[in-house]
């Protein structure tokens, strides 16, 4: 997998790397500027971490004016330009480039105004996720997308990848709840794009920019809905004895009208690995257990309880929990969220896929991946965000073995096509990066990709932002795509993810 | 970086026509085709129920799609529904009804304005202008209900994006930006949209008489309750005869706050709600389903404005600018009223000169908000900005344009000069 091809590396920018830095010095402080092996170390890979590679120079901006200004050198000067968030990135979307700058955002970490009057937060983009709740909780309020690793990925990375959560279903990705955001352009223009009003003018910019992976501007400024909380939620805990029950069970609880704010799926082997990790008091006997949240007031969840319990019921469910505290409700999840570490005990090491599917087909993908797990002598684990669609399994295996890691790619790369063919998406929240860039041919033909190549060049005409991600660089369809976790170790360990 | 993918349809047989309705998406691709090779520039409809809004612009031929239509896959327990560009949204209501299901953004009907009856028009339009109704501030616009599309690029290449799932981050979201495009960059021909199980129930509460100021106070401290509204309008007097309910007894301006959910959950919201709001010198009044839903009905098709004969802006800015920008249009003589929660005002004006829109455009800019309009007297058309933007957007919507119609036969020029 690490056989990736990247852009050409230009031997002119390597060898003038002195020039280019005190040229840079002209614009940012020195200080802001780092250079040494020793500094760019920590910046050679995001949360993709199978991938290193340090950049030719580290530059952490601290205005709009100093992130155009180097924008604009760069482009004129054809220097590749990285840009990077929090670096929790999960599919290599700011791995660094040999000759490239990486324009890190971090010194981007102020909340710049709570406006209650408009429902939203303006913050700069290497604000976390989570500290947007933060500073708007006490009022009751709070930002919709959680993606599991809020307490550090930064609300720009959110706008770049598009990041979701648990509570996609009800409550949509980052795209559907991002008013506005300013941006640079890879020739230096800094454009704003929405703002606090519901709609703006002219084309959707703003939706275009998001999930664009930081191919096509700089984000500077985001602002964001915050909603009010909810006036009560609970969650049910439900055991299924098939795979198929619980998917039943799911349609139906979506075919009664009911919207839950989250219904999460695990299947037998992940959650025994979690029971046995971190005593989540999960049934054991079940094949499918599944979290199903609501929110809303009193009656109304209540009433939607009843009703997820009798759909439950009538798809012979062999255990049902519904949440009596707060402090129960954030158990149930707590379980959940401990499922992947609990797989770092099962195996050295874990693969961990990102494939979005309609729901419907959830008992089919993973029957298909149980084969697969028969076919390649690997076993596996599932977790799946069952509203929306996302499956995450987890493929276990031992990266000291040459061949079980090459089998392990295979068996991933096939499980993302699989999802692509049912009618899903290669990737469901994770982007597409380096990690999935060979499998775009799996879900677009040659003129679709055209297309997206045609907007890149329209704002980035000689290709000097963020290039070699998201695109395929040959049109071959390579056999690539997951998120590497080694003997538990991954770039930040102590991140809830997925 | 890719070896060229020919399609080459030559399956339209009928170019010669002035007006072509393809009724397959190889026509389609062919007749854009043999455009792009001619220079031949083309205007995009299907029911027209909006034609009227946009520059008026000259195309050769007309590229009519309303033979295009059909339900291509409905799938209500996956929340979506496949269809061609060309359907009814009529079509698509009714199939969405057997399974109790909705298009939630509340596509604005301007038929009542332009034609004196209701014409909703077809799907490829609702999305390609990207008009939302009521309930846009809790559920989003059309743009944010699409999950993907298949369309036809201003070269002839057939070209899609996104899918069917609602969590997809492969590529750019193009069905962003070819929403509220207004046919400018593609031929959309198939849609998946992304659909919602209809409330069990709804009441509105109207608070009736509030000053214009304590009713945007309303309306704001109602959009930031747990009570989770899903409409918001206020209607000065001079719009009362347009709601006559039994239950209200007042006939002066109302505000009305829109509750769904299930029955049992909406009394207990509406008397939340009602103490929230801190109500002593209005009179209250709760209509009931049936009437809340002609009301809402009325207010998403805009009946008010069923009588108007001359001009009509739609102004969208932060919902707490709304009353200073109101205050200050009143010069112009206006009417007006407010929906989305106070995030969108509708402004009507029986008399305009150039001088007087450049002003309120003033005023909008100020606010930070923007003006689209959406019906002007003929004779200003021409020199009027029907859509506003600033240079570096338009420097951006130009190359961006190009990127999809390098020749700018796709309706050229309907939302700005040059694209």
């Amino acid at each position: 997998m690490t056989n990736l091809q990247m852009p050409k590396v230009e031997k002119s920018i390597i060898s003038n790397k002195d020039k280019i830095v005190s040229d840079i010095c002209k614009i940012v402080k020195e200080e802001n500027i780092l250079s040494h092996n020793d500094e760019i170390k920590p910046y050679e890979t995001d949360a993709l971490a199978a991938y290193k590679q340090t950049p030719l120079v580290v530059v952490l901006p601290e205005t709009i004016e100093e992130v155009s200004a180097v924008l604009k050198y760069c482009n004129e000067n054809k220097i590749k330009v990285v840009p990077r968030g929090a670096g929790t990135g999960l599919s290599g979307g700011s791995l660094p480039l040999a000759d490239c700058v990486l324009l890190a955002m971090g010194k981007f970490n102020k909340i710049l105004e709570l406006d209650y009057k408009n429902r939203c937060v303006v913050a700069q983009p290497c604000v976390t996720n989570l500290a947007i709740t933060n500073a708007v909780q006490d009022k009751g309020f709070y930002y919709a997308p959680d993606p599991s690793s809020q307490i550090a990925c930064s609300i720009g990375g959110n706008v770049a990848e598009n990041s979701g959560g648990v509570h996609s279903l009800k409550y949509g990705t980052t795209t559907n709840n991002l008013l506005g955001i300013q941006v640079v352009l890879m020739d230096g223009t800094v454009v704003r794009f929405g703002g606090k009003a519901m709609d703006s003018e002219g084309y959707d910019f703003l939706g275009l920019m998001t999930g664009s992976e930081g191919l096509l501007g700089v984000i500077t400024e985001v602002t964001v809905k915050i909603l009010k909380s909810s006036e009560v939620v609970k969650a049910a805990l439900v055991g299924f004895p098939t795979i198929e029950d619980a998917g039943n069970c799911v349609a139906q609880i979506i075919a009664q009208g009911c919207i839950p704010a989250g219904m999460e799926i695990m299947d037998k082997a992940l959650t025994k690995a979690t029971n046995d990790y971190s005593k989540a008091g999960y049934p054991t006997d079940a094949e499918a257990m599944m979290i199903i949240e609501f929110d809303g007031t009193e009656h109304e969840v209540e009433s939607y309880i009843d009703k997820a319990k009798i759909i439950a019921e009538k798809n012979n469910s062999s255990s049902l929990k519904i949440s009596k505290t707060k402090e129960e409700r954030l158990k149930f999840w707590a379980g959940r969220k401990a499922a992947f570490p609990a797989c770092g005990v099962l195996a050295p090491d874990y693969m961990c896929m990102d494939g979005s599917i309609p729901r419907g087909k959830l008992a089919e993908v993973l029957k298909e991946i149980t084969r697969l797990s028969k076919k390649y002598d690997l076993p596996v684990a599932n977790a799946f965000h069952a509203g929306d669609g996302n499956l995450h399994p987890l493929i276990m295996f031992d990266a000291n073995n040459e061949e079980s890691l090459r089998k392990t790619e295979e068996f991933g790369a096939e499980i993302l096509k699989y999802c692509v063919k049912v009618g899903g998406a290669l990737t469901g929240e994770h982007g597409v990066g380096i990690e999935k860039r060979e499998l775009m041919c799996e879900a677009f033909n040659n003129t679709d990709i055209q297309q997206q190549l045609t907007i890149k060049v329209a704002l980035d005409p000689n290709s000097l932002l963020n290039p070699g991600k998201v695109y395929p660089i040959l049109r071959k369809c390579a056999e690539e795509g997951r998120v590497h976790v080694h003997g538990g170790k991954t770039k930040f360990p102590d991140i809830p993810r997925f | 970086m890719f070896m060229e993918e020919k399609q080459n349809f030559q399956t339209f047989q009928d170019f010669s026509k002035t007006t072509l309705k393809p009724v397959s998406l190889a026509d389609i691709s062919s007749i854009v085709i043999e455009c792009y090779k001619k220079n031949i520039p083309l205007e995009i409809c299907g029911l027209k129920s909006k034609k009227n809004i946009g520059r008026n612009f000259q195309a050769e031929k007309t590229l009519d799609l309303s033979n295009y239509s059909g339900i291509i896959e409905y799938k209500p327990e996956e929340l979506y529904i496949k269809v061609k560009a060309g359907t009814p949204l009529k079509e698509i209501k009714l199939e969405l009804d057997k399974y109790n299901q909705q298009l939630a953004f509340e596509p604005t009907d301007f038929g009542p304005l332009f034609s004196g009856k209701s014409n909703e028009g077809t799907i490829g339009g609702v999305i390609a202008c990207n008009f939302a109704g009521p309930r846009r501030f809790k559920v989003g616009s059309a743009r944010d209900h699409v999950l993907g599309f298949q369309g036809v690029n201003g070269k002839g290449e057939i070209i899609k994006s996104g899918g069917t799932v609602v969590k997809n981050v492969t590529g750019y979201d193009l069905s962003k930006i070819l929403s509220g495009s207004f046919g400018t960059l593609a031929v959309l021909t198939e849609i998946s949209i992304k659909v919602l199980p209809k409330s069990p129930s709804n009441k509105t509460l109207v608070i009736e008489n509030p000053h214009l100021i304590k009713a945007m106070d309303y309306l704001g401290l109602a959009l930031s309750s747990s009570s989770d509204p899903s409409g918001g309008v206020f209607y000065p007097e001079y719009f009362r005869k347009y709601f006559t309910f039994n239950d209200l007894t007042t006939d002066g301006a109302i505000t009305a706050i829109r509750i769904e959910g299930p029955s049992d959950s909406i009394d207990h919201r509406i008397n939340k709600l009602c103490k929230e709001l801190q109500i002593q010198n209005n009179e209250i009044a709760v209509l009931e389903p049936e009437q809340s839903n002609i009301f809402w009905e009325k207010t998403k098709s805009l009946q008010v404005f069923s009588e108007l004969k001359n001009n009509l802006l739609r102004i969208v800015n932060p919902p707490s600018e709304t009353f200073e920008v109101i205050s200050k249009l009143k010069i112009f003589k206006i009417k007006y009223f407010v929906d989305w929660g106070g995030g969108l005002i509708w402004v009507q004006l029986d008399n305009i000169s150039l001088q007087a829109l450049k002003e309120i455009k003033k005023v909008i800019d100020n606010a930070s908000g923007y003006i689209t309009v959406i019906k002007i007297e003929e004779n200003l058309k021409a020199s009027i900005d029907v859509f506003t933007t600033d240079p570096i957007k338009y420097k951006i919507t130009e190359k961006i344009k190009k990127s999809f119609d390098p020749k700018r036969i796709l309706n050229p020029g309907k939302m700005y000069s040059g694209i």
